[in-house]
């Protein structure tokens, strides 16, 4: 199903991306190929295999590996504010949310 | 002092022999990566002024008679994606150029327990998307075997830092091939772990289900010696497996008689070039004449795999960088008046176009309508991609494949045609998408001086046989051609 110009700039809102006219252009061809090749998965059935969610495996056996719910010290709030491109009294500092 | 040829134990011996300084080895090798990286551009941060203190620190330490841990003094570089504290950690990405982690990657943590001494970060395509090295915000990575050639990618700059001498070990992420690529196209040795053998607690996320941190090296020992510092359970990484860690060293005893060598026609089809096959082919024989035997096998699915691996690698992605906003570190754009545009606006800004492409292919993956026809789907046809591994591994102990279709391209041959490029990951692909170790050792070079790679795979938390096997070959047949640039 080949992607139009119309679905990338869907993608794009949903991805908060705001590409330029080239680049609409260049991903909408672009992608529609990909997506062409991905189209290959249908040549398979797979209506009995249960989705392969994580290939994690632990010692005792398919899954997480466990430990108890206690709490250690964390980052704390000066180190999490170091990198803020603009943060005031604690703060992370942003334009304003609505309008 | 050329430490370019030494190994981790010949060091070590030179240490206690007193022959030669810690801080005498490390201002070496800080000098070299700072004399190449005009022609190279495989180091994006430096980290002399640390690293000098703490070899004078180990200096002292040695001196009054303390023993030498499993990488004491051993200079050591890292990938741009993994986090170390106060010191700039990009990945490859304007969207960090100026972020500095506020703590240290647990592998950084192991590292620096074990008296490792980290010398700078290294270049690699921006948030570990690429296969070539040439994605990177802050320009391409060249192969010192040829500089107008790539290096693989996309922890291209760890994989040169070790071919060109510079450091004998470095430390790449792997999330299709991203450390057994460039080991094999720039002549060196990449292990990438089982899947939950290293905690990804610092590693920038690409594809959460994916990525491993793994070694870059010239000699097996050397990869060996590094697995055992950093493998092991994090309770950071939920992730990570409580599977206990073996003594990697002790397994190397070079014996490989009655080995089962798994050979899958899917990886000696077409598209592979010839000499890459040759190469190949007389490697497998080579472990054939040291006792091995090979046994046919199929791994059918193959031809799926990066079908796959788009769709999920993509999907993942999208959800992991959709923290890079702007709020709380990184860049941001100026003269945003709301914040909605601040995020778009920052995001459209901060990364590159790769970075871009895969962060749609992601959404649209995921996006309503569409996640049961791709995402859903892609799991299931990745079950069957593991069953494959499951079922080979009934017969044999081990899998060869070439790692790459082809030795190393031009810088540029392959960058306006993505999906061409994505199709050279097909050998290692499999290997992340089934969760199981694979390295890549050198096996040849091509006529017009290249390198080969064969790649070795093995069960689940079987990195000890993996690495035998890795080592009893490179014993027997040692690379002795060197790259270009590497004095």
């Amino acid at each position: 199903m080949p992607i139009t110009e119309k679905d990338v700039e869907k993608i794009a809102i949903l991805a908060n991306l705001e590409l330029t006219p080239e680049e609409k252009q260049a991903f909408t061809s672009q992608l529609s190929a990909i997506v062409s090749h991905i189209d290959k998965l249908n040549e398979l059935d797979t209506t009995s295999i249960e989705p392969m969610s994580h290939c994690t495996v632990a010692q005792s056996g398919p899954g997480y590996a466990e430990r108890d719910d206690t709490v250690l010290p964390c980052l704390g709030q000066q180190a999490a504010l170091k990198n803020a491109p603009d943060a005031e009294r604690g703060y992370f500092k942003v334009p304003k949310v609505i309008g | 002092m050329d430490i370019s040829n030494l190994t981790i134990d010949e060091l070590h011996d030179l240490y206690k022999r007193r022959q030669v300084t810690v801080s005498e080895v490390t201002k070496s090798s800080l000098e070299k990566a700072e004399k190449l990286n005009p022609q190279l551009n495989a180091f994006l941060a430096m980290n002399s002024t640390a690293a000098m203190e703490r070899a004078a620190d180990i200096d002292a330490e040695l001196s009054s008679g303390k023993e030498l841990n499993a990488l004491t003094g051993i200079p050591v570089a890292l990938k741009d994606n993994i986090c170390t504290l106060d010191l700039r950690t990009t990945a490859g990405s304007k969207i960090l150029g100026n972020y500095k982690p506020v703590y240290n990657a647990t592998v950084v943590e192991r590292l620096n327990a074990a008296g490792a001494i980290i010398i700078g970060k290294t270049n690699c395509d921006e948030f570990a998307m690429g296969s070539s090295n040439e994605n990177s915000a802050f320009g391409p990575v060249r192969n010192p075997w040829n500089i107008d050639y790539v290096p693989g990618g996309s922890s291209g700059g760890s994989a040169v830092a070790v071919a060109a001498g510079i450091a004998p070990i470095a430390f790449g992420s792997d999330t299709g091939g991203s450390i057994r690529q460039p080991a094999a196209l720039s002549g060196i040795v990449g292990l990438k772990p089982t899947y939950g053998r290293v905690s990804r607690y610092g590693l920038i996320a690409f594809g959460s289900s994916l990525d491993q941190i793994g070694p870059f090296s010239r000699s097996v020992r050397d990869t060996a010696r590094a697995l055992g510092v950093i493998a092991g359970r994090d309770r950071c990484d939920s992730t990570s497996s409580d599977f206990s860690v073996p003594d990697y060293l002790k397994a190397l005893n070079g014996q490989v008689e009655g080995l089962r060598i798994g050979v899958a026609p899917e990886f000696f089809a077409a598209g592979i070039d010839s000499e890459v096959k040759a190469s190949v082919e007389a490697a497998i024989q080579k472990l054939v004449e040291m006792g091995a035997k090979t046994v046919d096998i199929s791994l059918p699915h193959t031809e799926y795999a990066v079908a796959v691996y788009y769709i999920i690698a993509t999907a993942e992605a999208s959800s992991n960088l959709a923290r890079y906003d702007g709020v709380r570190y990184g860049f941001r754009a100026e003269d945003a008046t709301t914040l909605s545009n601040m995020y778009r606006q920052t995001r459209e800004l901060g990364f590159g176009t790769e970075v871009k492409r895969r962060i749609m292919l992601g959404t649209y993956a995921l996006s309503s309508g569409y996640y049961d026809a791709y995402y859903k789907k892609a799991q299931q046809v990745r079950a069957l991609i593991e069953a494959d591994f499951r079922h080979a591994f009934e017969k044999c102990d081990i899998i060869a494949t070439p790692t790459s279709p082809t030795p190393a391209f031009r810088i540029g041959e392959k960058s306006d045609d993505p999906l061409a490029m994505y199709l050279s990951d097909i050998y290692t692909i499999t290997v992340n998408l089934a969760g199981v170790p694979g390295i890549s050792v050198p096996c040849g070079v091509s006529k017009t001086g290249l390198p080969i790679g064969l790649q070795l795979i093995a069960r689940h938390f079987d990195e000890s046989t993996l690495l035998n096997a890795a080592h009893a070959y490179q014993q027997a047949a040692p690379l002795t051609e060197k790259p270009v640039i590497s004095q």
